[in-house]
């Protein structure tokens, strides 16, 4: 039994075709694209809040994305949640003064890290941690301060 | 499966049938060499079974992913959240609809073809003149079919997403002027690789053996007569979509 050539041919592209298109899947429309290989460094920050951030959540600077969340931990002692943070080893001069805040792209986005550089000449490097934080704006607390605040105008 | 065997006892006719296409599988797999022969048989089944089924697969994909889309604006334009189409398009068509959509054409295309096909070489008696020149019909007729159906329909799926993304594309941001920029970032940042994509690779990987499987083995054990290949043909069909949708529920509770 021998197939002809235009049947092996068509087999063949047939099976190109889909390992491509599982390809173009996998790092077009997957995290897969989006992992920050090898060439990252670690950051970590505590926050007393993070809200729901989850792990692979991006992390940015002025609205682009330089890095990834890695985990999100407690800290058993000091029940602060520990944000480790893989940045790309481009962007290798953050001044290590940068400020970190859990921020929420839109009204009902997801939760991302967004970093404010500072003015420091040191950068920061790898296992480094942001001191400088700003907790998640949560909005059952912001709703309840609004009426506690309102309840307390109205008796005086 | 003899005449009198299935009536003697017909509540178990069910199970022992199961067990006999379970035994029928073994043989098969038992019948795997890495020969030229096999690959060459193979290859051939991939491009009658696979290759041909891609022009109603990536059809058929472009316009669910623009259905899709379509309903998804729709509800979520309502809470002002259709940003997040391309995750909702993306997350169902990975983990759902693309594994189970692609192994029901698949069933209704390939799998029809291959019952049929074998039915009809029992009915010629092709395959008792293959028995008798003490030619494996099992290991040359049966194997590569359900070989190719094994491989063919993972890939398949993949054609499918990936086209039905592109309909997405098409009508979300074509159509319905959404951002190019979030759709793609919502869908990387959202869908994992492992967790989504590779569930449904799993997923279709085992609708494709359970197809090919039945295909195979209800036209290997057709009747020999005109009607008995229509009957071999209908309960492919019928038994794979039933399969492919009670499967999918197990494998999805188990791995999820």
């Amino acid at each position: 039994m021998r197939a002809n050539y235009k049947v092996e041919l068509t087999s063949g592209v047939f099976l190109l075709l889909g390992i491509a298109a599982m390809l173009w899947l996998a790092t077009e429309a997957t995290d897969y694209g989006m992992q920050v290989g090898s060439d990252t460094y670690q950051v970590k920050a505590r926050f007393s809040n993070v809200a729901e951030l989850k792990t692979r959540a991006p992390v940015k600077i002025g609205g682009v994305t330089v890095g990834l969340v890695e985990q999100v931990s407690l800290d058993p002692i000091t029940f602060e949640a520990v944000v480790e943070m893989q940045i790309d080893r481009k962007f290798s001069d953050i001044p290590s003064d940068t400020s970190a805040a859990i921020l929420t792209s839109g009204m009902l986005g997801d939760r991302y890290v967004g970093l404010e550089p500072g003015g420091s000449m040191d950068p920061l490097t790898d296992g480094d941690q942001i001191f400088i934080t700003q907790s998640a704006v949560v909005l059952e607390t912001l709703v309840s301060k609004y009426l506690f605040n309102s309840g307390k105008e109205k008796k005086e | 499966m003899t005449k009198d065997r299935s009536k003697r006892n017909k509540l178990l006719a069910p199970i022992a049938e199961s067990g006999h296409c379970l035994v029928f599988l073994v043989r098969m797999l038992g019948q795997i060499r890495f020969e030229r022969e096999l690959l060459i048989s193979t290859l051939q089944q991939i491009y009658l079974i696979g290759a041909r089924s891609l022009v109603i697969i990536m059809i058929c994909g472009f316009f669910v992913g623009m259905v899709l889309s379509l309903q998804a604006i729709n509800a979520l334009q309502q809470f002002g959240a259709s940003d997040q189409v391309s995750l909702l398009v993306g997350k169902s068509l990975f983990r759902e609809l693309g594994p189970v959509l692609t192994a029901l054409l698949f069933a209704g295309r390939a799998g029809t073809s291959v019952a049929a096909e074998i039915g009809l070489m029992k009915a010629t008696s092709q395959i008792e003149a293959m028995q008798l020149m003490a030619i494996d019909p099992v290991k040359r007729i049966a194997l590569p079919r359900f070989l190719a159906g094994l491989i063919s329909l993972p890939l398949l799926t993949a054609l499918f997403n990936a086209f039905a993304i592109m309909g997405a594309v098409v009508f979300s941001i074509g159509v319905m002027g959404l951002d190019p920029g979030i759709f793609w970032s919502k869908l990387q940042s959202g869908i994992y690789f492992g967790k989504d994509l590779l569930g449904g690779v799993w997923k279709s990987m085992m609708f494709g053996g359970i197809i090919s499987l039945i295909a195979v083995y209800f036209g290997y054990y057709a009747k020999p007569t005109g009607e008995g290949v229509g009957t071999a043909t209908t309960r492919t069909v019928v038994l794979s979509s039933v399969l492919v949708l009670i499967f999918d529920f197990i494998m999805t509770s188990f791995f999820i």
